[in-house]
C-alpha cells in the first residue's frame, strides 16, 4: 500500500523550502544572491512558495559585473516587479574604481573573480548574515563537499576543512559577528532537475535560454558571444550560429550552445542526450585547472 | 519516479571509490568532457587506461594525500530513481564523517574485500549502521576476481555476517558479490558468476521499498517560521510555515502545540499556497488552527493520540565530533528540529568501543570520533521520540557555546 508518495521533484522542493525557512527562522538579515540565471530564478520560486502568502521575507541581491546579458537584466526588473521583492543592486564597477582594483586583462578578461569583492562589501553595507545562493554539487568537485549551511569567515573565504557536520536536515546557522553564512537550497538538484522543475512548474525564463542567431566568435570549440566586453583579435572566427544558452552568467565567460530548442520541452530533450557537462560546455572560466573552482571559494567566491 | 539517498562505507583499499565511479559510469551520469579530465589526471598519475575511483577525488589537498577527508555527495539517476550517494571515509579517524552522511542515508553499502573477509572495519561499519538506524543494509563482496569468482568464498562470508549481524540485532542485509573493477553484478548480472542468481547492486537500488521507512502514522510538525503577511488584505492572517517529519494532517484534526501543551484545531492546510485536505510527510505545508495561540518558531504541533517525549532530562548516545574533548558538566546547546536549548552533561554513562561494541566505563573524556552513552540536562524542555522508534525526530546535535561549531552527533532516548 502506497498511499502518499512524491515524486523526486516534490521530495527536491520540500526540502529546498525547509532550507529557505530555516534561513527566515534563523537569520536576521538575509539575502538572496540573483544573478538572473535559472539555478536562482528557480530560487525565487521556491523562496515564494516558502512564503505564501506573504512576500519572500529578504531582499534580492544582484552583484553586477557590468557584462550582463541585457535580456537577463529585463528580466530581472520584469520579476522584481512581478512578485514584489525588494532588489539591491551594487556594481563591480564601483568597486574597481573606490578600491582601485585591477580589471583582469587578456581575450576573455572576465570580472568574475572581482565580484568577490563587490560582494563581500555588499554583506558589510547591508550587515548580511546569511546569502542564499543557487550553487549545486554536482556542478563541480569542490561543490560537491560543501554543506547546505557553509559558514564563512570575515573575508568570505571557505575553509574545507573547518566546515561544520551537517546532520539528519539539522543546520546550525549560529555565527559570531562578521561571519556569514552561503546556504544553497538547490544543493541536491542536478542540472536536468532544474530543467524538469522550470518545464513543471512553467517558470518563465530570460530569452536567451532558447534558441536564437547570435553572432559568436568561435574559440576553443566554445562559442562566445560578439559583446563590447571580449577582445576580437585579427583572424579570429565570428559566425552567425543558431544557438542558445545553458547556463547564463557574464558575456565573458559564458559559452552559448549550439541548438534548435524554441520551447522548455525541447530544452530538457536536448539535456537528455547531451554528452557534455553544463560547466564543461558553457564556462570559459574554469578550464584554468583542476582546482580553479577550490581556489576562487577560499577567496570568498560564492 | 523518487529518490534514493546512500551512503558506501569502506576505504579505497576495498575499491569504494571504484564502487562508486562504475555505479556513475555505467549508468551514463558521466559526460565526455569529466571523462577527459579523468584520462588526463589517470595519465598524470602514470596509472593505466582510466582510474575510477577519480571520479569522487574533491578537494586538491585530498588528490594530492590521495585520500578523502570529508564527505562528498553524489548524484545519478535512472529511468526509476534519482539517487544521492554520501561518500564517507571508512577510517576509524573519520567516523564523525561516516555518521554525517549515514544520518541522511536510507541505504548503506558495506563493502568487504572478498580477500580479507568480514575485518575490523567491517564491524566498525556495521555498528554505525545499527546506531542510526539506517534501514537497509547490502554487503557488497567486492574483488571477487581475486579469490576465482568463488562461490565459497562468498558464502563463507555471507555466513561470517550474518553471524555478527544477528548479535548485532540488525535487520534484513542483502548480499552481493562484486568486482566493481570490471563492473560484475553492478549494473549488469555477471558472466563470471553463473552461480549467482540474485540481483544486481543497481538493481537492488533501484527497487528497494523507500516508503515504506517513512512514518505515516506519528504526526510531528516542528514550526520553523511564523507566516503573518500583515497586509490590508490578510491582515489575521497567522501561518505556521514548518515540514511534515512524519505522519498526516487533516483538517479538523485536533492537536497539540508542544511544549507548552496548547490544544486547538487544525483549520486550513496550505501546501505551496494552495489549501489541501490532508498532508503527509515529507511534505513542507504550512498549517492555520482555529484558535488565537502564541505559538513560535522551535514549537512542535502534533496530534492528541500520539505525544512525543516532552523532557528535560534524558539519556541520549552521541559521536563527538567536536576537537574539544566532552567532559562530565560541560554545556552546550542542543538543537532539535528548529528548537535549540541550552543543556549540560549531567554524567558520562559508557564509551562504547566502535569494534568491539565493548561498554567502557568509568570514562571522564569523550574524544573526537567516540560513541558514547552520556546523561543530559536541558535548560527547557525538548520534544522528541526515541530515534529508535522514530528516526526523524531522535536525532539532535550538540553546538558549542562559544565557538558554534556542531560537536556531536545525537540520538536521543
Amino acid at each position: 500500500m502506497v498511499p502518499f508518495k512524491l515524486d523526486y521533484l516534490d521530495l527536491l522542493e520540500s526540502e529546498s523550502i525547509h532550507i529557505m525557512r530555516e534561513v527566515a527562522g534563523q537569520f536576521e538579515r538575509p539575502a538572496l544572491l540573483f544573478s538572473g540565471g535559472k539555478d536562482s530564478i528557480t530560487l525565487v520560486q521556491l523562496a515564494l512558495k516558502a512564503f505564501k502568502p506573504g512576500k519572500i521575507p529578504f531582499p534580492l541581491v544582484h552583484i553586477d559585473t557590468g557584462h550582463n546579458f541585457p535580456e537577463a537584466l529585463a528580466y530581472r526588473d520584469r520579476l522584481v516587479a512581478e512578485t514584489g521583492a525588494k532588489l539591491i543592486v551594487r556594481y563591480v564597477e564601483d568597486t574597481i574604481k573606490a578600491r582601485g582594483l585591477k580589471e583582469p586583462v587578456g581575450k576573455f578578461a572576465s570580472r568574475n573573480a572581482l565580484q568577490a569583492y563587490t560582494l563581500l562589501d555588499t554583506i558589510e553595507e547591508f550587515g548580511f548574515d546569511a546569502c542564499i545562493g543557487g550553487a549545486r554539487r554536482d556542478e563541480e568537485k569542490a561543490r560537491a563537499k560543501e554543506r547546505i549551511f557553509s559558514v564563512r569567515d570575515e573575508f568570505g573565504q571557505w575553509d574545507p576543512k573547518k566546515q561544520r557536520p551537517e546532520l539528519w536536515n539539522l543546520y546550525n546557522g549560529k555565527i559570531h559577528k562578521g561571519e556569514n553564512v552561503r546556504v544553497f537550497p538547490i544543493s541536491n538538484w542536478v542540472e536536468i532537475d532544474v530543467w524538469n522543475y522550470i518545464k513543471r512548474e512553467g517558470i518563465d525564463l530570460p530569452e536567451i535560454y532558447f534558441s536564437h542567431d547570435r553572432e559568436v566568435l568561435v574559440h576553443n570549440e566554445h562559442l562566445v558571444a560578439v559583446s563590447p566586453f571580449i577582445r576580437i583579435d585579427d583572424g579570429d572566427v565570428i559566425v552567425t550560429k543558431r544557438v542558445r544558452y545553458r547556463t547564463v552568467g557574464d558575456m565573458t565567460c559564458t559559452a552559448a550552445v549550439e541548438s534548435t530548442a524554441t520551447t522548455i520541452d525541447d530544452i530538457v530533450a536536448e539535456i537528455n542526450l547531451t554528452s557534455i557537462s553544463e560547466r564543461g560546455e558553457t564556462r570559459i572560466d574554469d578550464q584554468v585547472s583542476e582546482a580553479a573552482m577550490e581556489d576562487r571559494k577560499k577567496n570568498g567566491y560564492f | 519516479m523518487d529518490l534514493l539517498r546512500f551512503i558506501t562505507a569502506g576505504s579505497v583499499d576495498d575499491g569504494k571509490s571504484t564502487l562508486i565511479g562504475r555505479l556513475l559510469y555505467d549508468t551514463g551520469s558521466i559526460k565526455v568532457d569529466q571523462l577527459q579530465a579523468i584520462k588526463k589526471q589517470s595519465k598524470n598519475k602514470g596509472e593505466g587506461e582510466i582510474d575510477l575511483a577519480l571520479f569522487t577525488d574533491g578537494l586538491r589537498a585530498e588528490r594530492e594525500q590521495g585520500i578523502t577527508i570529508d564527505v562528498a555527495y553524489k548524484y545519478f539517476s535512472t529511468g526509476k530513481r534519482k539517487f544521492i550517494i554520501a561518500d564517507a571515509p571508512g577510517h576509524i579517524q573519520y567516523t564523525r564523517n561516516m555518521v554525517t552522511g549515514a544520518s541522511n542515508s536510507e541505504l548503506i553499502i558495506i563493502l568487504v574485500d572478498a580477500r580479507n573477509g568480514v575485518a575490523e572495519q567491517t564491524r566498525r561499519h556495521t555498528i554505525i549502521a545499527s546506531l542510526l538506524k539506517i534501514p537497509h543494509v547490502v554487503v557488497a563482496v567486492n574483488k571477487m576476481d581475486m579469490v576465482n569468482y568463488s562461490e565459497t568464498v562468498f558464502t563463507g562470508i555471507v555466513a561470517d555476517y550474518s553471524l555478527m549481524a544477528r548479535q548485532l540485532g540488525l535487520g534484513e542485509v542483502t548480499f552481493i558479490p562484486l568486482n566493481s573493477l570490471d563492473g560484475d553484478n553492478i549494473v549488469t548480472a555477471s558472466a563470471k558468476m553463473p552461480w549467482y542468481t540474485g540481483v544486481t547492486l543497481l538493481d537492488f537500488l533501484e527497487n528497494v521499498n523507500v516508503v515504506e521507512d517513512i512514518n505515516f502514522t506519528e504526526p510531528r510538525f516542528p514550526v520553523q517560521y511564523v507566516i503573518r503577511p500583515q497586509s490590508e488584505d490578510l491582515h489575521d492572517y497567522r501561518g505556521y510555515a514548518g515540514k511534515i517529519i512524519s505522519g498526516t494532517y487533516k483538517k479538523g484534526d485536533r492537536v497539540v502545540v508542544l511544549p507548552d501543551e496548547l490544544y486547538s484545531e487544525i483549520d486550513v492546510i496550505e501546501i505551496n499556497g494552495e489549501e489541501v485536505a490532508e498532508a503527509f510527510a515529507p511534505q513542507s505545508a504550512v498549517l492555520r488552527l482555529k484558535d488565537d495561540i502564541d505559538i513560535a518558531r522551535g514549537d512542535v504541533i502534533v496530534t492528541h493520540d500520539k505525544q512525543p517525549v516532552t523532557t528535560r532530562e534524558f539519556e541520549t548516545t552521541l559521536c563527538w565530533m567536536g576537537s574539544k574533548p566532552l567532559a562530565e558538566g560541560n554545556k552546550y546547546l542542543l538543537q532539535l528540529h528548529s528548537r535549540v536549548v541550552r543543556c549540560v552533561i549531567k554524567e558520562i554513562l559508557y564509551k562504547l568501543d566502535v569494534n568491539t561494541l565493548e561498554k567502557q566505563t568509568n570514562i571522564s573524556s569523550i574524544g573526537l570520533n567516540d560513541i558514547a552513552r552520556v546523561l543530559v540536562k536541558t535548560a527547557d524542555p525538548v520534544v522528541f521520540d526515541n530515534y529508535s522508534e522514530l528516526r526523524v525526530n531522535g536525532g539532535a546535535i550538540l553546538i558549542d557555546e562559544t565557538a558554534y561549531t556542531t560537536v556531536a552527533g545525537c540520538m536521543l532516548g
